[in-house]
């Protein structure tokens, strides 16, 4: 298990109980955090679960792989420490971890 | 643009896996489609956002990819002869006395008497980069596609993006434009490598120049571009340009259907579960685009409300024709127009 914290594109916290083995973009739809859309449900295959991994959890959190890194072409406002939320796993090392939410996904 | 006029007994909104199974389900019932769709071929979000991943969920198919699985429901309703109209997006519904009419931003109208939507999660649209200001240059000198290629010649074309749309159209437009500059955020491209290299190669031969970095900003007036900026490694530069082409991939919105007057829940489309028929008799839903109480979004649920939409629009289409319930195991008329009796 890890708490997870998303900071919404106004500010707002949200912090979500995650499950190993989950991952980041599965708990902010389950528990209704905005701005995550997923449209293709996990895929990797739409950019529109993009979040910012803030530069101290960029190791613990990894590198994007290459086919991550080819679909965060088409996200929005791509910046370092751009991910996409379904292709983070949750495991106990990333307990803590927070992203911020863009402002929008497309 | 020439105006097409078509008559036919259902217009499907929305050329995905639902959409090309009611083709099916319909033509049983002998009731003739025009599908509609934005994108320029069959499969919806199967072709556009998956098409080599694969589904494990679709009955009798261990796995199949997206393509794999939209190739083979081609194949499935093709003695069906149902209409495709690719590149457009249906713009006006209209109720007429029999039916509806129904048209499209291609000049195309088609008469009908049954309406399905099945537009999945809604259109599919180019993302808007996301650059101060860019609105107002859309439509003037930034365009999210390329209708004519003779409208970029003699122009200092910028190119943004990393995928094939933004290398293919490097490539074609590269003889046609006065200097060409291709943006993107990283030097390696999700793009056909035989694409990427020819590119490179013209970098090399100063046909055409290669920037990474982002687009932070556009200079101009009246919505005429002048220049971009650009940064990047070496900071932010300004590259003249007059016309910018960003190819940032698609996103789905819901679009004009928003504008039909059916009742809507949260960007879907409430229906009855027996005949998946919306608020406005005549005008049905199915696949992601609906909603019910126990949804799910589903491939397969979709195809489950293909079928009982089409006997709901059977009775429309042929109210005075009674319904027979029959098999294609058995039912030897069903295989003949399946082309197999």
């Amino acid at each position: 298990m890890a708490k997870i914290t998303f900071i919404g594109a106004d500010g707002t916290r949200y912090e979500v109980e995650a499950e190993n083995g989950s991952t980041v973009m599965e708990n902010a739809i389950r528990t209704g955090v905005p701005g995550i859309e997923a449209e293709c449900g996990g895929a990797c295959a739409c950019a529109t679960c993009h979040v910012y991994v803030g530069e101290e959890w960029r190791s613990a959190v990894g590198e994007p792989a290459p086919m991550e890194e080819d679909m965060l072409d088409f996200a929005y406002d791509v910046r370092p420490g751009s991910r996409l939320s379904c292709q983070i796993r949750v495991t106990d090392d990333l307990n803590g971890l927070t992203v911020t939410v863009p402002d929008r996904q497309a | 643009m020439t105006s097409n006029f078509a008559e036919t007994d259902v217009v499907i909104v929305g050329a995905g896996p639902c959409a090309l199974f009611a083709v099916f389900e319909l033509g049983l019932l002998d009731l003739k489609c025009h599908l509609i769709d934005i994108l320029d071929r069959p499969g919806g979000q199967c072709a556009e956002l998956y098409p080599e991943k694969p589904i494990y969920d679709i009955p009798g198919w261990p796995i199949i990819s997206g393509q794999g699985l939209v190739d083979k429901l081609t194949e499935q309703i093709r003695p069906f002869g149902a209409e495709y109209h690719f590149g457009e997006m249906v713009t006006e519904l209209e109720r007429t006395d029999g039916g509806f009419r129904v048209r499209t931003d291609g000049n195309t109208t088609i008469a009908c008497k049954v309406v399905v939507i099945a537009a999945g999660g809604g259109s599919f649209q180019p993302k808007r980069p996301p650059i101060p200001g860019i609105e107002a240059y859309e439509g003037k000198s930034v365009f999210y596609s390329v209708r004519r290629m003779e409208d970029f010649r003699g122009h200092d074309l910028l190119v943004v993006g990393g995928g094939d749309s933004a290398l293919d159209w490097t490539l074609n437009l590269q003889p046609l434009a006065r200097k060409l500059t291709l943006v993107h955020r990283r030097p390696d491209f999700r793009a056909a490598p035989d694409s990427v290299n020819k590119m490179y190669a013209m970098q090399e031969m100063r046909q055409l120049e290669f920037e990474v970095g982002q687009v932070t900003g556009l200079i101009g007036s009246d919505g005429m571009l002048q220049a971009a900026l650009i940064k990047g490694p070496r900071g932010e530069v300004e590259v003249p340009c007059t016309r910018m082409l960003p190819f940032f991939g698609l996103t789905m919105k819901l679009g004009p259907v928003a504008h039909w007057g059916l009742n809507l829940h949260e960007e879907l489309i409430a229906v009855d579960t027996e005949r998946f028929e919306t608020s406005e008799p005549g005008i049905y839903a199915i696949g992601d685009i609906n909603r019910y109480p126990g949804k799910l979004k589903l491939i397969l649920s979709g195809f489950h409300e293909a079928a009982l939409m089409s006997q709901a629009a059977k009775r429309v289409v042929h109210p005075n024709q009674r319904i027979v319930f029959q098999y294609t195991t058995s039912s030897t008329s069903l295989q003949k127009k399946l082309g197999v009796a």
